[in-house]
């Protein structure tokens, strides 16, 4: 009782706080449940398209960030001027075992496609990515953004040794 | 702000200390907690537990996995019971390990678990336990906490002085508790006497792959065999068992069976009926029972019957068995760990027995005998005896030692854990339990080496101790810290189906050798699909194989079409997740068996037989990501007589 009385005395800021956070948390959560329903919905009942969010932001898998080199273990990569034909050749397939699941190479399918990535993102941001998926949705901001861009959906972490991690890279180089 | 703040927690603090020392001062009222012990076993949030213990499920036929001192429970393991939850003996790949000489057995009676063990102590790589209704015993794997063998026993019934692990894990024992005609055959029950026999069956153990093999049976005299343990150190390469019933009573044994004045220790030198073995010793008889062998390679079961095992009567073998007589109908049967001490717990006797082994080898060497049974020597009881724990309690059931010279021995009918000193045979402490106590556990309380800090008791009675749930309620243990002199009661927790023995180690020697997943690139499984490009859908007359693989959030293919109404359909489900902890589910509409849960990295098969025509959806049961709501697919059933074909797809 005691303690309570103490509590609700002091009308802190810190209270005013965890209240808009528990109100968001509410919002959110509403909005998680029920927004996918209305959305399905909106499309099958009507044979309209949701109102999709208008944002002036460009979405983050067509963002460029060359020098964004994410949060993980890998801090520097250098690649040759040419592809290594046989890390790359290596890198396909661990990628065709471990990848594919949820990305094609040519187009979005559950995560992005990796053709082109090179020209948006740092070496050191995608083997990032690769090897670090729950910290980098964390704490990178673009990795964030992509989160949301692609549905929420995670980028399984699915433990490629840095080597194979590599690989991937570099056969990412090959896809054109 | 931050003042306001700090003073308020400080002021909660206190009125939270009050409080609690309020709380503490009442419960002491009643004889439990004082806050001193409630810190012994609070384990903070995040934080692991210093010991796993392994109880027995009794009748739900598994073992769960515990934590100590928390009394938290981690986990069930599916030993000799179809487990919904996982599909455990529903799935393809699993239902082998139930098959037995009896058909597909879904259920058993679990009793006592028992750790592998290197020189004396305990290793942690593997876990049996006995399945007592069904003779067969089970070999757990703790790096992946799965069931990985099921061995059954032929010619025994009700396999209950099981499974305990010699020294070395050269062998698990598994003894008979009823006598039965050896083989079975059609007769009077009332010409038991002289005719059963009981089967002690020594099976050996694989040092690399832990595979077992019934070595050979020691065919011994119609006697109940309640309980056994090694010999270890001096007495290695003895096994002891104690034995009621030796009235060899067939019916209304709860009197008949409690005549003699004494029954017997078999003491049973197994080395020497190995050598004897190796060079051909022995009987190869006809018999019928299963060997079920799981692999995670394939993730895959198989049972092979097997045709016959290798008998030994104890008359071939000179003076590899004698009968150490103890007073009255003794139950556990319990070696100390320096080796010496075989404790023979007489349920109906009002002293505990103590006999010595070095006395048995001289009594032995000397040729004293009292007696014989069916050609065993009987050696005399005053010449055996290392000394009697004077009236420690009623009806001893079984002791477990702290290694530090101390022995605790159960007292189910005066509810009490009794602690006595090894060879002064005095009583040092006692304290109640919470009731009718049956086992009790040391961790290590069965190797030559126990970790003698924590110790509980498996009681058989809850009654009030919790909320009450109905009449029936689910048994409570009870954890005591025995590092001191006195025993102190330190927490009761609720147990799974009726733990009987336990079998406790700590964390450290196994958590670093816990599977976290299962690597594709092992996966062997012949019906596996790795990556998108393996998935397909195959029909085999009216058997239609699903090849599917599983991530977070989808299945694929997740839209199948073509299949018929009196299809049976095999959906080989591969969870293609590489990370720890990420283990996906699969729930088919109609399904008759159960639902599965898929390991990272594992394939497993569901049948389902579909009935009506429509199109049923399946999803994912186990709670994955955000969009583990997405992850679903439809299968659309066609009436027998259509003719489309197959199809399937994701995100078509």
């Amino acid at each position: 009782m005691l303690a309570y009385l103490n509590l609700t005395k002091i009308k802190s800021k810190t209270m005013k706080k965890s209240l808009k956070i528990l109100t968001m948390i509410a919002i959110a959560t509403v909005f998680s449940c029920g927004g996918g329903d209305k959305k399905k919905e909106a499309e099958t009942g009507y044979g309209k398209k949701a109102p999709v969010k208008t944002e002036k932001k460009e979405a983050a898998s067509q963002r460029v960030e060359l020098s964004n080199k994410g949060v993980g273990p890998i801090k520097s990569v250098t690649l040759e001027a040419e592809v290594n034909q046989d890390m790359a050749a290596h890198g396909k397939e661990v990628y065709a075992k471990m990848c594919t699941a949820c990305h094609k190479a040519d187009k979005k399918f559950i995560g992005p496609a990796p053709t082109g990535i090179l020209k948006r993102r740092t070496p050191e941001w995608v083997m990032n990515m690769i090897l670090n998926p729950e910290q980098m949705v964390k704490e990178d901001p673009l990795a964030k953004d992509l989160l949301m861009e692609f549905n929420g959906a995670p980028m399984a972490n699915q433990h490629l040794t840095e080597e194979e991690a590599r690989a991937v890279l570099e056969y990412f180089r090959t896809l054109k | 702000m931050k003042k306001i703040l700090k003073s308020t927690l400080a002021i909660v603090a206190v009125f939270a200390a009050f409080t609690s020392c309020n709380n503490s001062g009442k419960s002491s009222n009643s004889g439990a907690l004082s806050s001193n012990n409630a810190e012994k076993v609070y384990i903070a949030p995040g934080e692991h537990d210093s010991h796993y213990a392994f109880l027995s499920g009794g009748y739900s036929g598994n073992l769960t996995v515990y934590g100590l001192p928390s009394g938290r429970m981690f986990k069930e393991i599916p030993v000799f019971s179809q487990f919904p939850t996982n599909g455990y003996g529903y799935s393809e790949e699993t239902k082998p390990m139930l098959e037995t000489s009896f058909g597909f057995v879904p259920w058993d009676d679990s009793h006592h678990p028992d750790i592998s063990q290197t020189k004396g102590k305990l290793d942690g790589r593997w876990i049996f336990i006995n399945g007592n209704n069904t003779p067969r015993i089970a070999r757990i794997s703790l790096t992946t906490f799965e069931t990985e063998e099921i061995i059954e026993v032929p010619n025994s019934a009700g396999n209950h002085s099981s499974s305990f692990i010699t020294e070395n894990t050269e062998y698990v024992v598994a003894g008979t508790r009823f006598s039965v005609p050896i083989p079975q055959k059609d007769m009077s029950i009332k010409d038991y006497k002289g005719n059963f026999k009981g089967a002690l069956s020594f099976i050996s153990v694989d040092p690399e792959h832990g595979h077992m093999d019934i070595k050979f049976q020691v065919l011994m005299p119609g006697f109940n065999y309640d309980l056994s343990h090694p010999g270890r150190g001096k007495s290695h390469g003895w096994f002891f068992f104690t034995t009621y019933n030796t009235e060899e009573a067939n019916s209304l044994l709860e009197v008949n069976a409690s005549q003699n004045d004494k029954d017997f220790i078999a003491a049973i030198n197994w080395k020497k009926i190995e050598e004897y073995v190796n060079n051909g010793g022995g009987t190869m008889m006809p018999a019928n029972y299963a060997h079920n062998v799981y692999s995670d390679d394939t993730h895959t079961a198989t049972s092979t019957m097997k045709k016959e095992v290798r008998v030994v009567n104890p008359s071939e073998v000179p003076g590899a068995v004698y009968l150490l007589p103890t007073p009255k109908s003794p139950h556990g049967c319990d070696v100390d760990p320096s080796g010496e001490y075989i404790v023979g717990n007489g349920k109906l006797s009002a002293n505990l027995t103590v006999h010595s082994f070095t006395k048995m080898l001289a009594a032995i060497e000397s040729e004293k005998f009292a007696g014989e049974a069916y050609g065993i020597p009987i050696l005399n009881f005053e010449d055996v005896l290392a000394g009697s724990v004077e009236q420690p309690g009623l009806g001893p059931l079984h002791t477990e030692f702290d290694g530090k010279g101390n022995a605790y021995t159960t007292f189910f009918i005066s509810s009490e854990v009794v602690k006595w000193k090894l060879g002064t045979w005095e009583v040092i402490d006692r304290k109640p339990t919470y009731y009718s106590v049956g086992h009790l556990t040391i961790p290590g309380g069965n190797s030559a080496e126990p970790f003698g800090k924590y110790m509980f008791a498996m009681n058989k009675i809850t009654k009030d101790r919790y909320l009450p749930t109905g009449p029936e309620m689910e048994h409570s243990a009870q954890l005591y810290d025995i590092s001191g002199e006195k025993m102190e009661l330190l927490l009761d927790f609720p147990t799974h189906g009726e733990p009987h023995y336990a079998a406790a180690i700590p964390a450290e020697i196994i958590k670093n050798n816990s599977r976290k997943i299962f690597k594709l690139s092992e996966n062997q499984h012949p019906k596996k699909a790795l990556s998108d490009a393996d998935t397909k859908v195959v029909r085999d007359g009216k058997n239609v194989h699903i090849y599917m693989t599983m991530i977070r959030s989808h299945f694929s293919p997740d839209n199948i079409e073509g299949v018929k109404v009196g299809d049976k359909v095999y959906f080989h489900i591969t969870n293609l997740e590489q990370d720890f902890d990420v283990p996906h589910g699969f729930a088919m509409i109609g399904a008759r068996n159960a639902e599965l849960l898929i390991a990272p990295g594992q394939t497993k098969t569901l049948t389902w037989e579909p009935e009506r025509v429509g199109v049923w959806p399946f999803y994912c049961t186990d709670f994955c990501s955000a969009l583990h709501q997405e992850m679903q697919g439809y299968v659309r059933v066609s009436p027998a007589s259509s003719d489309i074909e197959l199809s399937w797809s994701l995100g078509e």
